[in-house]
């Protein structure tokens, strides 16, 4: 009996000289197929997202000096509580990351042909949206709350930066909620690309990891 | 598994309408000629301002011509008063820094010719691309319109110091809506960097052609994508101090405003703040853009200069890229030496000392790199040389000023004096100017497929070179006398006898700055009716011109390159280009 030797798949080793994407970029199916999807090793949207994330990371590490510094000056401090919604809102946000990668194993699913739905990761993309949109909401509640109790931006420095922490990483979740959009939009026309969805994903990730921290700092700092 | 055919929309296709081809184009090329068309505009608009500034220092009761229509509280009869002088100031330094120096040599030629040199149909973000112009352009615009509001511009200086530039219009002319236009000028500015760095970025590391191995690299894309990484972590702190500025000056905050400061007899109501907090983000952020400016300029040079010189730098690709990794990474610890007369520890000024004197090494370095690589070498002197060679004269001519500077003991003799002026003006001002325009010359035949013309070009050089020597050097040497910056009137004892140098100083930067006029003229001239240029004029050999000048929309004609050599292949009058599989005739 014949003894069928299968080769050893290839392992391309020339990735360590590796120059790039050979010009080309941007491979998305001719006729809307999802399953036909293909990515390059390197990816803009992916390595893209790493600089973002990199500048994203300097600017709030600015504002971390600042309060360190500003504190240091020890003047014009009051006493701020953190309103007990921020914590629900953290939840909120650590939900809506589970969910998302609900999205990307069912979205994995359907691009391999397992699951014949498109609406199950269209589903898993709104939960996370709509979560997001909550914990927006709830930011809002929480400047609210400080509102009520007459602690305004400019009361004390401790609420000058509370505001400042909050509000600018509101703004950064609004982006992400954007990308979240984009996503969905791309799914519904089934050109989505993988890298497009890896690169919305890691954003949003970030965006709990740098609520934490921002939770931690406030927290101590305040 | 099926395959299902997957095409590569590698590119948008070419548009039709004036629009989308000229003014909202996604084509890098053109976005990078819409960047240099910006430049020069706020480079005259920059220069204009400073013949007014040095007019009126030499002659300080001489009328000029315009100021008086363009401003009558500031300059009442065309006599400017010494608030409007710091307006002035402050705008050229804005203008010059931000729309000129930054974008010119960075966004300018970096955004035409990266993707070339990597090979690539475009930026890997081409859309995003497109807004990073237009969020340039509608801050250019900002920045001008303070001249034109009734506050008129700030008058707090390029670097904005708080608290002057943070309680509003009560510290002075130009302190209310002039400030804040400029502040969300610069935020635009940030945001437009952010996003022009990070398309840099990503088309270096993802869209390099087949062999085109990082150290194959052309050296000026070397210079831009190490810049882009720089640009982005120091924009990426501006951004969020101008957010702080302005809500000192809009939301009653008090980040930088100190308790019990009064301006102009009123008490100020804020309570606590730090302005030397403001110095320290604004110079995390300054102090790395001042290298923001020059690393194009390294890079560009040490592009430019293997073509004339006809054999490779010293050290090959590696020297010069590792020094300039070596500053631009450093750059990020040195911000303290622009703050030793701040108030800040003495102890601190020592912290920012040493290693200010070490980032002098790798520039160093490059400077020897650059000069020992002229040894022995067949130079032919086209003009994109001689601003290359002036670029290396006015670097080591200002570098040398930033020994004195660099120590907290002489810092603070010369620290408010004119030296600095003179110093920055070498060193980050006209070096890089020098090397835009080195660069200019170089790919202008490639942007615009006509030569410029040589006799004209060599004229404008040597009368700038000469010019900014009279001009700036003596700057140097008033301020070692104690001329001290940001007065607009020598009128003390000691500065009296400063007035003939100073006349000096002015007639020369009237004649430098009527210079200019020539590289306009040559420039207008030349694209229209300039000599048809080759592909490859120079005998060059990176991918720029290895296609048609200008290059078409795609930049290749739908070829696909393979590299396969380094960018400094010359051997005397022998050269390879990167893509040919020619034996090599350098060894790089």
């Amino acid at each position: 009996m014949a003894t069928t030797i299968t080769e050893p798949p290839q392992i391309d080793l020339s990735l360590a000289d590796y120059s790039g994407n050979d010009g080309g970029r941007n491979l998305v199916p001719a006729e809307g197929d999802l399953r036909a999807s293909r990515d390059h090793p390197l990816e803009p949207a992916r390595t893209g997202m790493w600089v973002t994330l990199g500048a994203i990371t300097m600017s709030f590490a600015a504002l971390t000096s600042a309060l360190v510094v500003r504190q240091g000056v020890g003047m014009g401090w009051g006493h701020v509580t953190l309103p007990p919604v921020l914590f629900i809102n953290t939840l909120v946000l650590l939900v809506s990351s589970v969910t998302l990668e609900f999205a990307r194993r069912s979205l994995t699913r359907y691009a391999q042909g397992s699951e014949s739905q498109m609406a199950v990761p269209m589903r898993w993309l709104g939960i996370t949206l709509s979560l997001g949109l909550l914990f927006v909401a709830g930011q809002y509640m929480a400047w609210l709350r400080l509102k009520s109790e007459g602690l305004y931006l400019a009361t004390n420095t401790n609420s000058s930066f509370f505001y400042v922490f909050t509000g600018v990483h509101a703004v950064h979740v609004l982006g992400g909620l954007a990308g979240l959009v984009y996503v969905m939009s791309k799914l519904h026309r089934l050109v989505l690309r993988r890298s497009t969805f890896a690169a919305a994903a890691q954003y949003w990730h970030f965006m709990d990891i740098l609520w934490l921290y921002l939770l931690f700092l406030l927290w101590t700092k305040i | 598994m099926a395959q299902t055919s997957v095409r590569a929309v590698a590119h948008h296709a070419p548009p039709q309408g004036f629009v989308r081809k000229y003014i909202f184009s996604v084509d890098h090329k053109v976005i990078g000629i819409q960047y240099l068309t910006l430049s020069l505009v706020a480079a005259f608009v920059g220069m204009a301002l400073s013949w007014a500034m040095r007019v009126h220092l030499a002659w300080p009761d001489v009328r000029i011509p315009l100021l008086g229509w363009l401003s009558p509280a500031g300059a009442p009869g065309g006599v400017m008063t010494p608030e409007y002088y710091l307006s002035l100031m402050t705008m050229h330094g804005t203008i010059m820094a931000f729309f000129v120096l930054t974008a010119a040599p960075f966004a300018g030629f970096g955004n035409f010719m990266l993707p070339i040199h990597v090979g690539a149909a475009d930026m890997a973000f081409p859309r995003l691309n497109m807004s990073s112009f237009w969020v340039t352009f509608v801050g250019f615009l900002l920045a001008c319109a303070t001249f034109f509001i009734p506050d008129g511009p700030p008058l707090s200086g390029w670097t904005a110091y708080a608290p002057l530039s943070a309680v509003g219009p009560v510290a002075g002319p130009g302190q209310g809506w002039g400030q804040n236009l400029w502040g969300l000028s610069i935020a635009m500015f940030c945001i437009a960097s952010l996003l022009g760095a990070l398309n840099f970025i990503v088309t270096t590391l993802d869209l390099r052609t087949k062999g085109l191995k990082l150290s194959r690299l052309p050296l000026a894309t070397w210079g831009w994508f190490i810049d882009a990484w720089v640009s982005l972590l120091a924009f990426a702190v501006l951004l969020p101090t101008c957010l702080l500025l302005v809500l000192d000056r809009l939301g009653g905050t008090s980040f930088f405003i100190p308790g019990g400061l009064v301006f102009n007899d009123q008490l100020q109501p804020h309570s606590g703040g730090s302005p030397l907090l403001f110095q320290h983000l604004f110079w995390f952020f300054g102090h790395p853009e001042v290298y923001i400016i020059i690393l194009p300029a390294f890079g560009i040079v040490s592009h430019i200069m293997p073509t004339f010189i006809r054999k490779p730098l010293v050290g090959g690709w590696k020297v010069i890229t590792f020094s300039e990794i070596a500053v631009g990474t450093l750059s990020f610890v040195v911000w303290g030496h622009h703050m030793f007369v701040s108030g800040m520890s003495p102890y601190m000024a020592m912290v920012f000392s040493v290693p200010t004197l070490f980032i002098t090494i790798p520039s160093i370095i490059a400077v020897l790199v650059w000069v020992f690589s002229l040894y022995g070498a067949n130079i032919r002197f086209a003009t994109p040389l001689l601003y290359s060679l002036g670029f290396i004269s006015l670097f080591i001519s200002g570098g040398i000023g930033g020994f004195f500077l660099a120590q907290p003991s002489t810092d603070s003799y010369l620290h408010a004096t004119s030296f600095v002026v003179g110093h920055f003006h070498f060193t980050m001002g006209l070096s890089a100017i020098f090397a835009t325009f080195a660069g200019f010359y170089y790919w202008f035949p490639k942007m615009f497929g006509r030569m410029m013309n040589e006799k004209l070009g060599k004229l404008h050089f040597w009368i700038t070179f000469v010019g900014v020597y009279c001009i700036f050097m003596t700057m140097q040497l008033t301020g070692f006398a104690g001329a001290v910056r940001r007065y607009s009137a020598l009128v003390d004892d000691f500065m009296i006898p400063l007035i003939p140098a100073n006349r000096f100083m002015t007639v020369a930067a009237l004649l430098t700055g009527a210079a200019q006029f020539i590289f306009l003229y040559n420039a207008i001239w030349s694209r229209f009716k300039g000599r048809k240029a080759p592909d490859n004029p120079w005998g060059a050999t990176t991918l720029e011109w290895d296609t048609t000048s200008p290059p078409p929309f795609d930049n290749f004609g739908g070829r696909q390159l393979t590299v396969y050599h380094g960018p400094m292949e010359y051997d005397g009058e022998a050269s390879v280009m990167q893509t040919s599989p020619e034996a090599s005739v350098a060894g790089t």
